[in-house]
């Protein structure tokens, strides 16, 4: 497997206690798939795919389980290893185009600067790929565009720019951290479409982090659903898509506007707010949250929790048969109150 | 750039012109005769209205500041007492000199001394500033927080004085603080100004320091330096090209506050350690109701003040592209 994700724990020590980000988590992406990560603001995405790139600061985030990209393990490889991987092998793009490009540099310098880096070429050559790349992430008149401040471009031009910042090295991996989430609705699609192409061109592995499962729909291959540091839900995005069987996932699906929903069923968004990750709610962390208890009772959703199974294929995190799930997707919103 | 440099440098020049005025103006009010200064220690009344008029206070004053407005760009004679070529600023007849001369001979005591505490509180104190960003709440940094608190907290006369009685006095680590021209000897040159600057450093890192990291620990924080270490740079180049360039815009904005005002006349450090620099300069002006002198030497305060803006504010374009000279 390309990138192997194994009991992955990430804890931050902080004053106020141990927050537990990220909670054993296990996944994988092959190459040239799409994985999307799909949970709330706040369920360990962002930390979980800063660890894959070592981006934790040492002293505050204790990390543990494995992380292996092309066979090399990542966890407590060196810095200089770190440094070779990030940008050449596995690049990242974020959520804010415009606070994640330096206001100081020019576009062009910027990009030539990655290739530069991992290449050793000359200014000179560096600049051409930077051209090249801009052009290929589709800014119009790119010879003259390269020499544009990151003020200069316009929100979706902008994140096309980190895009071919990203890839300017061809890298195997790429993880997009919400990149469409600080766009208008019109650039999302096109952002989506331009990252399914280039991956289409060059075989990179993606992994497309975000909060709207309507993302994912159209751009994943496999979907990975977290909840409070957690992997709930895990299948192909069909599976999860199609037939949902974690209330978390359903409550993701049902708060999103029907008109873009990616199923049709009578699902309803979820309720309250996430747990805290420093105490977290004991057994199943959606307890508190799920309408779903009241089939089993308090004593085996809060008793132990409830886990992924291992193996691969569609699973989730939750106790309920899958008859009583079959059975619960499709009533009318209206029974499940 | 041309055009911003050119609105500025208008603008400061009627600036200048208004401070000239309102000072000109209040000067007038005090009951100073320069007439009789010119005139001299034995002065009859005949000679001292005959100085009167060749000095032109027997005009009204707008015609005095006019005329002395003139002397700026044509030079100015007074009959009998001494020519002040252009550009003139009045003639001081405590020294029996023409002022720009005195300022000419003085200003660059003034500018040696802010030019080289400057590097040395820059460097200093931006420096400690990156290292305790760095290593935020570690030794050093509690250390470097400490320690600006201290520097922050002296005063040049105590500092300077401690220091002169104990490096210069008692252990004659250092000599005697004294300006010697560094075309005439580069050496005497640093040799006599190190302690003023030195003492003035202690004084003047502690700002810099606290900025600093202030700044950098803001700037570690931005997205941009997280995506500058997402594509791979190396930790000392994420640092310096990255985090730094962002605290460099308050930076230069106090650092041209405090040369302007070190410019203007560093008048307690160079009253401490006797140098004859601007501030002193002053200082004498005001005991012997010298008022060209004293006129003059606002001037090169304000001038100074006036001139770092204009620098700061062109040196923000320079820094940051967001920036639009306006
Ligand atoms: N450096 C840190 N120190 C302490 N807590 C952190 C740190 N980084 C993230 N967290 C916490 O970890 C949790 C998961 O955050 P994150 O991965 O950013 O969520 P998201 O799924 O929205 O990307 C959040 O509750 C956040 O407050
Ligand atoms: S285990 Fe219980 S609480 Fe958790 S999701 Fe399933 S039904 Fe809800
Ligand atoms: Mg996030």
């Amino acid at each position: 497997m390309f990138l192997e994700v194994n009991e992955l724990t990430v804890d931050f020590h902080t004053e106020d206690g141990v927050v537990h980000a990220v909670d054993r988590l296990s996944f994988q992406v092959e190459q040239g798939t799409t994985l999307g990560i799909v949970g709330e603001s706040g369920s360990g995405k962002s930390v979980t795919n800063l660890a894959v790139l070592g981006l934790h600061n040492p002293e505050t985030a204790k990390i543990s389980g494995s992380i292996t990209f092309d066979g090399q393990e990542l966890i407590g490889a060196s810095r200089s290893t770190m440094e070779r991987l990030r940008g050449d092998r596995i690049a990242m793009i974020f959520q804010d185009p415009l606070t994640s490009l330096s206001p100081f540099h020019t576009i062009g310098a910027q990009i030539a600067e990655v290739y530069r880096k991992h290449r050793g070429v000359s200014r000179s050559s560096a600049r051409d790929r930077a051209i090249e790349m801009l052009d290929r992430v589709g800014i119009p008149q790119p010879k003259v565009r390269v020499d544009d401040y990151p003020h200069q471009f316009s929100g979706g031009m902008r994140q096309r720019a980190m895009i071919a910042m990203a890839l300017v090295c061809d890298p195997g991996l790429l993880i997009a951290d919400e990149p469409t989430t600080a766009l208008d609705v019109t650039v999302q699609a096109q952002i989506l479409d331009l990252l399914s192409e280039l991956q289409e061109q060059s075989g990179t592995a993606i992994v497309l982090i975000t909060h709207d499962l309507g993302v994912v729909a159209n751009t994943a291959h496999d979907v990975l659903v977290m909840y409070a540091g957690r992997a709930v839900e895990r299948g192909t995005m069909h599976e999860v898509l199609r037939e949902p069987r974690h209330p978390y996932t359903w409550g993701l699906l049902g708060s999103m506007p029907s008109l873009r929903r990616p199923v049709d069923l009578p699902l309803e968004p979820v309720r309250g707010t996430p747990p805290s990750l420093i105490n977290l709610p004991s057994g199943c962390p959606f307890h508190p949250r799920c309408d779903y208890m009241k089939l089993l009772g308090k004593e085996v959703c809060a008793g132990d929790r409830p886990e992924l199974a291992p193996e691969h294929g569609h699973g989730d995190a939750c106790y309920l048969t899958l008859k009583q799930k079959a059975e619960q997707r499709r009533r009318p919103v209206e029974e499940t109150k | 750039m041309l055009r911003f440099l050119t609105r500025r440098v208008i603008g400061a020049a009627v600036i200048l012109v208004i401070i000239s005025g309102v000072t000109f103006f209040l000067f007038f009010v005090i009951p100073a005769d320069p007439a009789r200064l010119a005139c001299g220690k034995v002065c009859p009344p005949e000679t001292l209205a005959q100085a009167r008029h060749n000095l032109g206070l027997d005009q009204p004053v707008v015609v005095q500041f006019v005329s002395w407005l003139g002397g700026i760009f044509f030079g100015r004679n007074y009959e009998g007492l001494g020519t002040c070529p252009a550009p003139c600023l009045g003639y001081s007849f405590v020294n029996r000199a023409p002022v720009f001369e005195t300022i000419i001979d003085r200003l660059p005591v003034t500018i040696a001394l802010t030019i080289g505490a400057s590097v040395i509180f820059l460097t200093f104190g931006v420096a400690t500033g990156i290292l305790a960003a760095l290593r935020q709440g570690k030794p050093l940094d509690k250390i470097a927080s400490i320690s600006s608190l201290v520097g922050a907290s002296m005063q040049i006369y105590f500092v300077g004085t401690l220091a002169m009685y104990f490096f210069v006095y008692q252990a004659h680590i250092f000599p005697q603080p004294k300006y010697i021209p560094i075309t005439q000897d580069p050496l005497g040159w640093f040799g006599g100004l190190l302690l003023p600057w030195i003492v003035l450093a202690i004084i003047f890192t502690a700002n810099y320091t606290r900025m600093t990291r202030s700044t950098m620990v803001e700037n570690l924080a931005e997205d941009y330096v997280r995506t500058a270490r997402a594509k791979g740079m190396s930790g000392r180049s994420v640092v310096l090209r990255f985090a730094l360039r962002g605290t460099l815009t308050p930076i230069i904005t106090i650092f041209g506050v405090d040369l302007g005002q070190l410019i203007g006349g560093a008048i307690i450090t160079e009253t401490t350690f006797g140098l004859q620099g601007i501030g002193r300069l002053s200082v004498r002006a005001v005991d012997n109701s010298d008022l060209p002198t004293l006129m003059a030497t606002v001037l090169v305060a304000a001038g100074a003040i006036v001139v770092m803006n204009i620098v700061v504010d062109a040196l923000y374009a320079v820094i940051d592209p967001r920036v639009r000279l306006s």
